[in-house]
């Protein structure tokens, strides 16, 4: 039975914004543990309203556009942001019923696809800003964002080889027996590495570095408009950790508990991990970003096809 | 590539350990005593005021945030007035150092926040505490030099009588 598609989509929204706003508590929460504090405590039940109060907060600031700004384009690029990564959720098989698209069988591509929009967010946030922090994030941000995606595209691909297909719901159960997790590890790691790049997490949230950029593409941004990014930040993440999930961790499948726990604590501890990444390691120099990223993971990922497609036909019939 | 793990097992474990911070409110944090909180002055163990008013620690203090004014009853010194202006002060403890009486102490104490600024400024009145502070026997009187009533000179402890200069001629 599958459940109706409004209120699919309802839910998705709700569970999804809900779920962006407290990250920014669970965040500071986690990250105050890892660092033998508490993080914040106080509002609420071990501060679990602190997320409501921030909300609050940046309601009521002063929804300010700096004069030398572009308007038109600085309100619109955190509108951008925002949408993009809701959009590439409408894909995302929770369960094998539980999706917006229902089973689309560009699904992947069409994850990209929104992803690569994202970028837009980015640059011309940093491009309206009309100031050179802001420009020097946009630019920083731009050029991270595509040649990441160059590979995180290219990584992805041993998984559709092997599941035959880019529907997302066909890939997960393809991975009925073996997470792919496990025959296509680099390109899971690989992945997960341009995941982080591309919703620009620490260490390589460059576009914003704080010690040299300022806050980067959205220096100028305030009040509910910083909010969004910044919710589009922690929408990026819960959506790459989704992403991980369906493509090399066996999606909604596992044993006992039903299949959208299984799907939701999966995510949530790739949640988690990406939040230890960020309690745990440095930022590397932009040139070391970019390095690492042409020159290691992209051989590595076409190394990953070659090795996918030998594999394959080895083991075909005939 | 094993590093970046290492750490990222490391600082995991992080989740176990002791946390630094010290809930306030509800835990008190352990002072030491020697802590340089707010600023009292204390009696000698007579239950009289240490302050000669000698001034000294309203010069040593580096803001000026002490200002008193001295006054003379039988032969004794004590301030008229002593204020200490607590928006000001920095708790460095150079006054304590300065005085040559011990009659002004830091304590352990630092819960003063006033919602109205003037209420941080604390008279006599406010500073003057009943007990001795952190040297219980010290009382300036009775080792120094100085005639009181009940206390001529030579009286002091320690101190010898006063020598007839008249009888040291040859």
């Amino acid at each position: 039975m599958t459940p109706p598609p409004l209120l699919v989509i309802a839910t998705t929204l709700v569970v999804l914004l809900g779920l962006a706003t407290m990250l920014t508590w669970a965040e500071r929460r986690l990250l105050g543990l890892w660092q033998d504090r508490y993080g914040p405590n106080r509002v609420g039940p071990g501060g679990l309203f602190q997320a409501v109060a921030d909300g609050i907060k940046i309601l009521f600031k002063q929804d300010w556009i700096p004069p030398f700004a572009d308007r038109p384009v600085f309100v619109l690029a955190p509108a951008i942001g925002m949408m993009t990564v809701l959009l590439a959720f409408g894909v995302i098989p929770v369960t094998a019923l539980w999706s917006i698209a229902g089973d689309l069988n560009i699904g992947l591509l069409f994850v990209f696809a929104t992803m690569g929009l994202g970028v837009y967010s980015v640059v011309l946030a940093g491009w309206a800003s009309n100031s050179k922090y802001a420009l020097l994030g946009g630019m920083r941000a731009a050029a991270q964002m595509m040649s990441y995606e160059v590979f995180m595209g290219l990584s992805t691909l041993g998984v559709v080889m092997t599941a035959g297909s880019f529907g997302l719901r066909d890939i997960v159960q393809a991975q009925a027996g073996l997470w792919f997790v496990i025959p296509q590890c680099l390109g899971c790691v690989v992945f997960l590495l341009a995941g982080i790049a591309e919703t620009h997490r620490l260490p390589f949230d460059l576009p914003e570095g704080e010690n040299e950029l300022g806050a980067g593409f959205h220096t100028e941004y305030s009040g509910m408009k910083f909010g969004m990014f910044f919710l589009s930040e922690y929408a990026g993440i819960v959506l790459v950790s989704a992403l991980v999930t369906t493509l090399y961790l066996g999606g909604w499948q596992g044993p006992v508990l039903p299949p959208a726990l299984w799907f939701a604590a999966k995510t949530g501890a790739l949640v988690c991990l990406f939040i230890l990444l960020r309690a745990a390691l440095p930022r590397p120099r932009y040139d070391q970003l970019m390095a690492l990223g042409w020159k290691v993971l992209l051989p590595l990922s076409l190394l990953n096809i070659v090795a996918t497609g030998a594999v394959l036909l080895l083991r075909a019939p005939g | 590539m094993f590093g970046i793990l290492r750490t990222l097992w490391l600082t995991f474990l992080h989740l176990g350990h002791r946390r630094v911070t010290v809930g306030y409110p509800e835990t008190r944090p352990a002072l030491p005593p020697r802590y340089r909180g707010r600023i009292i002055l204390s009696r000698d163990p007579d239950g009289l005021e240490r302050c000669v008013a000698c001034n000294l620690c309203a010069v040593a203090c580096p803001v000026d945030c002490i200002s008193l004014q001295k006054a003379e009853q039988d032969g004794r010194w004590y301030p008229d007035y002593f204020r200490i202006n607590f928006s000001r002060c920095i708790f460095c403890g150079f006054c304590e150092e300065a005085c040559p009486t011990y009659a002004i102490q830091l304590t352990p104490d630092f819960e003063m926040s006033e919602y109205v600024r003037p209420n941080l400024v604390y008279e006599k009145e406010d500073l003057l505490i009943s007990g001795t502070g952190k040297y219980p026997d010290y009382s300036f009187y009775r080792v120094s030099g100085v005639k009181i009533p009940g206390k001529d000179k030579g009286e002091a402890e320690r101190e010898q009588p006063p020598v007839d200069l008249h009888s040291l001629l040859p």
